[in-house]
């Protein structure tokens, strides 16, 4: 057993757990955070992603052992922020969401992609979004979002 | 500017979906659960000998055949009694299900699962189309191993063929497809005051009612199926989750506890049912002057080790076969073959993607043959209202494909970059025709489904809408209630509308077959309409409207004969590649769609299917591969079987034409399959067009190009 100290949603929090743990699992059992989900185990879908020190991460391949000290913002988090508002409601009103089991992981890799490029390109938003499958949308709704949103941000 | 019901407005569950607040079954705790682990057989066929399991600590059980309560069945009922819960002898596919262990902790199943011993006597197992057909290793269904043998005849194919000039031959073959729903499947099974309460991540609540019951020998109002928020299903959580809650439910019966199911996503993949795989042989004939006087089909789907659904999608495959042409004389022959693979079962289209692929590349083979261009030989064909379908009855409605492929060869510059890229030149276009029968095949709505659907107005004036269709994506928990508002003059956002629960809704059948809105959204609005002159009445009001077969409508169910689906919508795909003349890799440069579907219920929904569904037929016609290694999938992980990302295909342009249908909610027809139907065929024949070689398979993978343009 480790213990190990990061930041979660802005608050400093400790938990004694195995280092090898999944920081997945540690947010949906050790704290009820179930907005990242599980949607295939070995880092390829997206659907777990949430931001490790701003970046965004696939929370499924992250031992927890090696979060010591960082900052993790799950959409727990984000959605109280104006920022996570902002791309929230720029889904809704995009028509992205269909199934939803991508979405969350879809928000937080919007996040970390307007962090970086405010105002992308429709080829960086899909470059962005590259790590995240859909099954459902077949991907053009959640473009618009996330263009929309960049463009709100900017008190369009 | 659109206006009226097909105006867009925000999906109800959008935000909490964006949110993250939904909460899907793998979210939701359950106190005192067991975790069930499935145990499986680990060859094709054969006889299972001994089955060696090892101690168990206590809080453990492994629950099997032996432990079905009394006088319940060892078969599941989906169609017909079928898959059975729990083998101990009889091994008919890899990975069918042993027992269920049970216990309070996933790591130490997974161990214990691994530590089980089964003994086998192996036998030979059949695993493609070919090898079912010939029966190796002896039938394992009947003495032939088919499921369905069908026939049908149109015209007279027999003079057809004296009269013929020359006879082009053709074979078009299809693979698995792997569903991908992003959520696994997962199911809750547990006691509530007597009964079994099932939740499941499910798109036919009733389905499931119906299978598990006989196993244990209960009541169906015994058995409470309820709806948990469903990540996708795609046809995937049609029938597969009969399998698990049974196997559920009877260890919920033997330890009275609640048990919960969750795949990873590789069991998933290795375990769940897929796609059938298809091999379509045509022979057509041409008189002196290159005309089609007749044709002969040979369809043949891989049905699996059990009969599933196979039949109905062999007859949804062969009733597409001619997809949107009126071929003039027509024989066929439909076999559903039995082989030692999983069981093939539901997926997007049900056979007709595999029936409008083989039709659609095989005119452009005949096309490429007599020297003609596709486009206009199949225009020459196309059908139009009163025209006579494959098995013989009417198309009803006003076909719109002339007007449609005007607009979307303008919108796509089809004349000029077909004129422009030369064959071979490594620019390619292509251009699918389709069409999707909304509804189930032939008179199932009328003879098995029996659709009902409710509506309340409660003491509070609250409207509540109870039916047992489910949201898993499309939008229905948005539609229904836009279709219920509409007539009630009111806001759609002020309408119950809950995840069914059997113990609560009518049974207004299952979420398949491009029916819940033509068929089920009729009924909201019939019963919306009844409502309506009781909506200012004091107290509780309810209405509740039943399906009735359209007027004019006639299906004999023993012959195959007469109108197969009562309307159709109707869709053209255009697909431009450029192939790389040295990686033989395929980059697309435009998606071009238009859709009739009567009238959109949503036009933001509609577009999202559009988009959704073209992509998906994309990746079954380019990426899809999952090939059978001694009867187990190669690909079992999203890294080996690859889907679609946001990278590999460009935005799909997405038109609609309205032509209201008078028996559907708002004049509004089928629409999730369709749109599958036709971008897998449109891909092939881009590609096919680029590289100037016959394309006879999908998906169309660059080994797979390179093969073609090495040896022709």
């Amino acid at each position: 057993m480790d213990s190990i100290t990061f930041r979660l949603n802005g608050t400093e929090v400790t938990i004694t757990s195995p280092g090898t743990r999944r920081l997945l699992d540690v947010l949906r059992e050790d704290f009820s955070m179930t907005a990242a989900k599980e949607g295939c185990g070995e880092g390829e879908c997206g659907a777990c992603s949430v931001l490790k020190d701003g970046r965004v991460v696939n929370s499924c391949m992250v031992p927890v052992g090696s979060i010591q000290g960082c900052e993790i913002v799950t959409l727990e988090g984000l959605r109280e922020s104006e920022q996570g508002k902002r791309i929230i409601d720029a889904f809704v009103q995009s028509g992205s969401v269909q199934c939803g089991f991508c979405t969350p992981g879809m928000v937080m890799a919007a996040a970390s992609l307007l962090a970086e490029h405010p105002r992308p390109s429709e080829a960086e938003v899909r470059e962005g979004l590259s790590g995240n499958l859909c099954r459902c949308t077949g991907y053009d709704a959640i473009v618009r979002g996330v263009i929309l949103a960049s463009r709100e941000g900017e008190g369009l | 500017m659109t206006t009226g019901i097909s105006r867009s407005v925000p999906r109800v569950d959008a935000y909490d979906k964006a949110a993250g607040i939904t909460r899907y079954i793998a979210d939701i705790p359950v106190a005192g659960v067991c975790y069930g682990k499935l145990v499986r057989t680990s060859i094709s066929r054969g006889t299972i000998l001994d089955i060696d399991v090892p101690e168990l600590p206590e809080g453990f059980w492994f629950i099997s055949e032996g432990d079905i309560p009394e006088g319940g069945r060892n078969r599941i009922h989906m169609i017909k009694e079928d898959w059975p819960v729990f083998t101990n002898s009889e091994v008919r596919f890899y990975g069918q299900t042993i027992g269920i262990l049970v216990g309070p902790d996933r790591e130490q199943l997974i161990a214990l699962a691994d530590a089980v011993r089964v003994t086998y006597r192996e036998q030979e197992a059949a695993f493609t189309i070919e090898e079912g057909l010939a029966c190796r290793g002896g039938a394992l269904h009947g003495d032939d191993n088919l499921f369905a043998d069908y026939c049908l005849v149109k015209g007279d194919p027999e003079s057809a063929f004296s009269r013929a000039h020359r006879v082009i031959e053709d074979v078009i073959e299809t693979g698995f497809q792997e569903h991908v729903y992003m959520e696994p499947q997962g199911i809750t099974v547990e006691e509530q005051d007597g009964k079994i309460v099932i939740h499941a991540s499910c798109q036919c609540p009733f389905y499931i009612r119906k299978a598990v019951a006989p196993s244990l020998n209960r009541s169906l109002d015994d058995i409470i199926v309820r709806q948990a928020v469903t990540g996708g299903g795609f046809g995937g959580k049609e029938h597969f989750p009969d399998i698990i809650a049974s196997a559920a439910a009877v260890a919920v019966t033997k330890v009275h506890r609640p048990v919960q199911v969750i795949f990873d996503r590789e069991e998933d993949m290795c375990y769940s049912t897929k796609r059938h795989p298809s091999q379509v042989i045509f022979k057509t004939a041409l008189d002196s002057e290159n005309r089609i006087i007749g044709m002969d089909i040979d369809a043949r789907i891989n049905a699996g080790a059990y009969e599933s659904c196979s039949p109905v999608v062999l007859q949804r495959l062969i009733f597409s076969s001619n997809s949107v042409y009126d071929i003039p004389n027509v024989q066929l022959r439909g076999r559903a073959v039995a082989t030692s693979t999983i069981p093939s079962d539901a997926f997007r289209g049900f056979g007709a993607p595999q029936g409008i692929i083989a039709a659609e590349l095989h005119m452009s083979h005949i096309a490429r043959e007599i020297g003609m261009d596709e486009v206009e030989l199949k225009r020459s064909l196309m059908v139009s209202k009163g025209s006579r379908t494959i098995t013989n009855g009417t198309i009803h409605e006003t076909v719109k494909l002339h007007e449609m492929w005007q607009r979307i060869a303008e919108v796509s510059g089809w004349h000029e970059k077909k004129s422009r890229y030369a064959p071979g030149s490594g620019r390619g276009m292509g251009a699918a025709f389709y069409l999707h029968g909304g509804g189930f095949t032939g008179s199932g709505e009328q003879d098995i489904i029996k659709a009902r659907v409710r509506m309340v107005k409660r003491d509070d004036g609250i409207v509540e809408i109870l039916l047992s269709n489910v949201e898993m994506g499309q939008g229905l928990q948005t539609t229904f209630r836009k279709i219920a508002a509409q007539v009630l003059d009111c806001d759609y956002r002020d309408i119950l509308l809950a995840d069914p629960d059997t113990d609560r809704v009518p049974d207004s059948g299952p979420t398949v077959a491009s029916r819940s809105i033509m068929i089920v959204g009729r009924l909201v609005q019939l019963a919306a309409e009844q409502l309506k002159h009781k909506l200012h009445e004091p107290g509780a009001q309810e209405s509740e409207a039943a399906y009735t077969q359209p007027p004019g409508c006639h299906w004999d169910q023993e012959t195959l004969q007469g109108d197969a689906y009562p309307a159709y919508g109707w869709g053209i795909c255009v697909i431009e590649t450029a192939v790389d003349p040295d990686t033989c890799e395929v980059e697309t440069l435009g998606v071009w769609t238009i859709h009739e579907i009567g009238k959109a219920i949503d036009e933001a929904i509609v577009h999202g299917q559009v988009t959704g569904g073209v992509i998906q037929a994309l990746g079954y016609g380019s990426l899809e591969k999952l090939e059978l290694k001694d009867g187990k999938f190669f690909q079992h992980t999203m890294a080996d079987y690859i889907i679609p990302t946001t990278l590999d295909f460009p935005g799909v342009y997405s038109e609609l034409v309205e032509n209201p249908y008078p028996y559907g909610p708002f004049g509004a027809k089928g629409l999730g399959e369709l749109v599958f139907d036709g971008a897998a065929a449109s891909y092939a024949m881009a590609v096919q067009h680029a590289v100037d070689r016959t394309v006879s398979r999908i998906p169309v993978t660059p080994e797979y190009i390179m093969e073609l343009k090495t040896h022709g």
